[in-house]
């Protein structure tokens, strides 16, 4: 009963998305208002209605009831109850259909808070935006459904992959794909201006929060992957040029370009066709994500679900949507014309330059996420892309790009000038170069990439400070005099500083996770010890425990540092009876500094448990470094609402327009 | 002329459409490989630190055999490595190792981590083997036969739904077949 309503429930969501495209396009035409109404009322109502399929869906999961296919085949009633629940993603139909959710969910978000000034090109967004909605839907329907029924329904289900039972992988899936959908509506925005012909900086203040949105969404949804890989994988392995991570990193590669020539955009009324261009292709990639994942074209861990009739239809979906909107813009983007001019020496050039920079890396993750695909379809040989390849390309593109930070957020729009510039930011350069040094002095005798990524860490973060200080006049102006200047600067402005310094953080963790990781194993009997570091660990005691749905076999280690204690790590082996499967859990001690990490391997009868230790400097500055980048856009978006408010308060009459202009 | 340089990126997706379009009709699981019913390519290949014996392709001779290359680096294995220890205590067919591109010692500490399903192991950090054999990634396994032919090749984890379905009854298959023939 529940699995037909979901499924009546999605099908009238199909139904509902068609008819509100085609009639919202042809009554567009007439420009009446009532197009608008009904425009906003179909957004919502197709909200409600995946919203309901999706919560028959996880009452499914949460009954436990297998005469449902889904649940039967990823679901277990011994398993943990939160995981049932987060069982409802951790396949692909439900997972699909959590992207319908989010997708209509932005659709109708869009539907609440869009101004009635907009109406034109909030209805045509709505309009190319519950096509897409169609498209996936029908996708569901027709090759996904999640409300198949199975008969005879077995006793018990089949479990949820072990790996995925996990607080990081639960919460991984919902963030990405808010990331990924979100970049729909950006998108739908540039398609609505090309059809109209006309983008202009009133374009950009709209879309701007969307496309921040997604991208805070994409920054956390990255990150959270890349715990879990730490995390779970027993390894510390946070990054691996995996497709299916690639496949993550280009639309935020995209989505970072945007933001930023938005900002152009929004100020100087230029680099038109290409913001447009990168609106489309942010949500392209993102397509192209989904596609990399489901179809199976590029194989990989993350493919749980490979079915090829599946990727015939996406790739239908692909090429209607990134065919579709390229080809119109080949059509209607010669239309948009820039308005702005600027010199070779301006904060706009700067900001070129990091698009064009971010577009290149873009690329070269594409080329080398797809160049094994290219060469086995064109011949019989197969070749394999590694890290090596992303490391030797990815790192120096982005090393020259990060030079660059600092001195973009001081250039004067329009035409700025290199020199005062540069006697500003020489404080930076003087505390980025000590602190390569002493890199290279204390770590890195050997190789030049920890000295090097120190470097453009402190630069970066130096260089930020600075700016910011002279934003606020600290050395100029007394103590009170800054704090107000502080409190007046402009929320974008903190949101620029706290990104670029989130940046910073994180670069200086990635580089202290790879260059200065430090490894050691060793079979152990308890009582043993083993050295890493300057660290002793001894194996205490290992103990076997029944749990709920698995079998634990748990390793206490002491660690102790010269003559200091510093307490217990218990590193766990998990066994899954119904998937015959088994888990590592690592141990792991966090501090600023850096972690020590743990893992117990499987027994043997003579030589004891094989434990592998690892220190990993400075990894908790990843995921502090991900988050600090993140409520760097978090801010930007809060910027909007903010003069927003600044504006409406001083409430002369303004003409409706105009108000509408600001408020939107 | 600036007109058409809008094109470029409708161009581009268009070729890459026709890409995806060829890579979809091949099921990536069951990519053609050149090797199969032919004999494997000769290789020896020197043990891992630690371990007395590596791996020849002599050593496959003579009995049903998986050949499965891994790589301490590849997240994939980890998922694949407790399939394998399943596979290898159930003694339903042995298990060869190569242990791709690792650095000296990676292998030989992921073997003594996550416990060691294969009867041999051959280190080829350079990678040469692989390229004889057409790898496309890792973890790929090989069903080789009795005469030393590569009889199946199966690309991803073997998910325990894999072994059931599809490998295991390859395996029986050639097993019976040898015991007649």
């Amino acid at each position: 009963m529940i699995a037909e309503l979901g499924q009546f429930a999605l099908i009238l969501a199909f139904v509902v998305a068609l008819g509100q495209s085609v009639l919202t396009f042809a009554g567009l035409r007439t420009g009446d208002r009532v197009v608008h109404d009904f425009a906003r009322a179909g957004a919502l109502a197709q909200f409600a209605l995946v919203l309901a399929a999706f919560a028959c869906l996880t009452a499914l999961f949460a009954l436990s009831d297998f005469s449902a296919l889904v649940v039967a085949e990823n679901s277990h009633t011994d398993k943990p109850f939160i995981y049932k629940l987060t069982g409802v993603w951790g396949n692909h139909e439900g997972s699909m259909l959590l992207w319908a959710l989010i997708l209509t969910g932005y659709t109708a978000a869009l539907a609440l808070t869009a101004k009635p000034v907009e109406a034109r090109l909030v209805s045509m967004t709505f309009a190319v935006q519950s096509l897409i909605t169609a498209a996936f839907t029908a996708f569901l329907i027709f090759t996904s459904n999640p409300f198949a029924r199975l008969w005879p329904a077995p006793e018990n289900g089949q479990d949820l992959n072990p790996l995925l039972q996990d607080p990081g992988l639960a919460s991984h899936p919902p963030m990405l794909y808010a990331g990924y959908v979100g970049f729909s509506i950006t998108f739908s925005f540039a398609v609505a201006a090309l059809l109209d012909g006309k983008v202009d900086a009133r374009w950009a203040r709209i879309v701007r929060p969307w496309a921040l949105t997604a991208w805070c969404f994409l920054t956390v949804g990255i990150a959270l992957g890349a715990s879990w890989a730490y995390y779970e994988l027993g390894w510390g392995g946070w990054w691996a040029w995996d497709p299916v991570e690639n496949a993550s990193l280009m639309p935020w590669l995209a989505g970072t370009a945007f933001i930023h020539s938005l900002r152009v955009m929004e100020k100087r009324d230029t680099l038109k066709a290409w913001t447009v261009l990168l609106a489309l292709l942010a949500f392209s990639l993102s397509l192209a994500g989904t596609f990399l994942v489901r179809s199976g074209v590029l194989t990989s861990v993350h493919a749980f679900a490979v079915d090829p009739t599946r990727g015939v239809f996406i790739l239908a979906i692909l090429i209607g949507v990134i065919g579709g909107s390229l080809a119109l813009f080949g059509l209607r983007a010669g239309l948009l014309k820039p308005t702005g001019m600027f010199s070779e020496v301006s904060r706009e050039s700067t900001l070129l330059v990091n698009n064009l920079f971010i577009g290149a890396a873009c690329a070269l993750v594409f080329f080398g996420t797809f160049y094994p695909l290219f060469v086995t379809t064109v011949s019989d040989q197969t070749i394999t892309v590694g890290a090596p390849f992303f490391n030797a390309t990815f790192n120096p593109l982005m090393g020259v790009l990060l030079i660059l930070v600092p001195v973009s957020g001081m250039l004067a729009w329009k035409r700025g000038r290199l020199a005062p510039i540069a006697r500003k930011l020489a404080p930076a350069l003087v505390a980025a170069l000590a602190a390569g040094l002493v890199a290279f002095w204390i770590a890195d005798r050997t190789r030049i990439a920890g000295a090097l990524g120190t470097a453009l860490a402190l630069w970066i973060a130096v260089g930020v400070a600075i700016d910011l200080a002279q934003r606020t006049r600290l050395f100029d102006a007394g103590p009170g005099a800054s704090l107000a200047r502080a409190a007046r600067l402009p929320l974008g402005i903190w949101g620029m500083a706290v990104a670029h310094f989130g940046l910073a953080v994180t670069v200086f963790a990635i580089t202290g996770v790879s260059a200065w990781k430090q490894e050691t194993s060793a079979f152990m009997m308890p009582g043993q010890s083993l050295q890493l570091g300057g660290y002793t660990l001894t194996l205490d005691d290992v103990r076997r425990t029944e749990r709920a749905n698995f079998v634990s076999e748990e390793g206490a280690f002491s660690v102790t540092r010269g003559q200091r204690d510093l307490g217990g790590l218990v590193a766990e082996r998990r066994f899954y009876p119904v998937r015959q499967m088994s888990t590592t859990e690592s141990a792991i001690r966090t501090r600023a500094t850096g972690d020590l990490y743990v893992t117990l391997g499987e027994p043997s009868p003579e030589r004891g448990w094989p434990v592998h230790a690892y220190i990993y400097p400075f990894a908790m500055w990843l995921w502090i470094g991900s988050a600090i980048l993140a409520l760097g856009g978090l801010l930007s978006i809060a910027d909007r609402g903010r003069r927003a408010l600044a504006a409406r308060r001083p409430a002369p009459p303004v003409p409706a327009a105009a108000a509408g202009e600001v408020d939107a | 002329m600036t007109r058409l340089v809008l094109f470029v990126p409708l161009l581009l997706f268009a070729v890459m459409a026709v890409y995806f379009g060829l890579g979809l009709r091949e099921d990536p699981s069951e990519i053609p490989s050149q090797l199969i019913d032919r004999e494997l390519p000769p290789f020896d290949l020197p043990p891992l630190e630690g371990f007395d014996a590596g791996l020849s392709s002599r050593d496959l001779r003579g009995q049903v055999s998986l050949l499965n290359v891994f790589g301490s680096w590849c997240p994939p294995c980890a998922v694949e490595h407790p399939m394998l220890m399943q596979i290898a205590r159930s003694g339903a067919v042995p298990i060869y190792g190569i242990d791709w591109k690792d650095p000296p010692g990676a292998g030989t500490a992921w073997l003594e981590r996550n416990g060691n399903p294969y009867v041999r192991v051959g280190d080829d950090s350079e990678g040469r083997v692989a390229i004889d054999l057409g790898l496309t990634g890792a973890p790929e396994t090989f069903l080789i036969d009795r005469a030393g032919r590569v009889r199946y090749r199966h690309v991803g984890v073997i998910t325990p739904e894999a072994w059931r379905d599809t490998l295991r009854p390859l395996v029986e298959h050639l097993q019976s077949e040898a015991e007649q023939g």
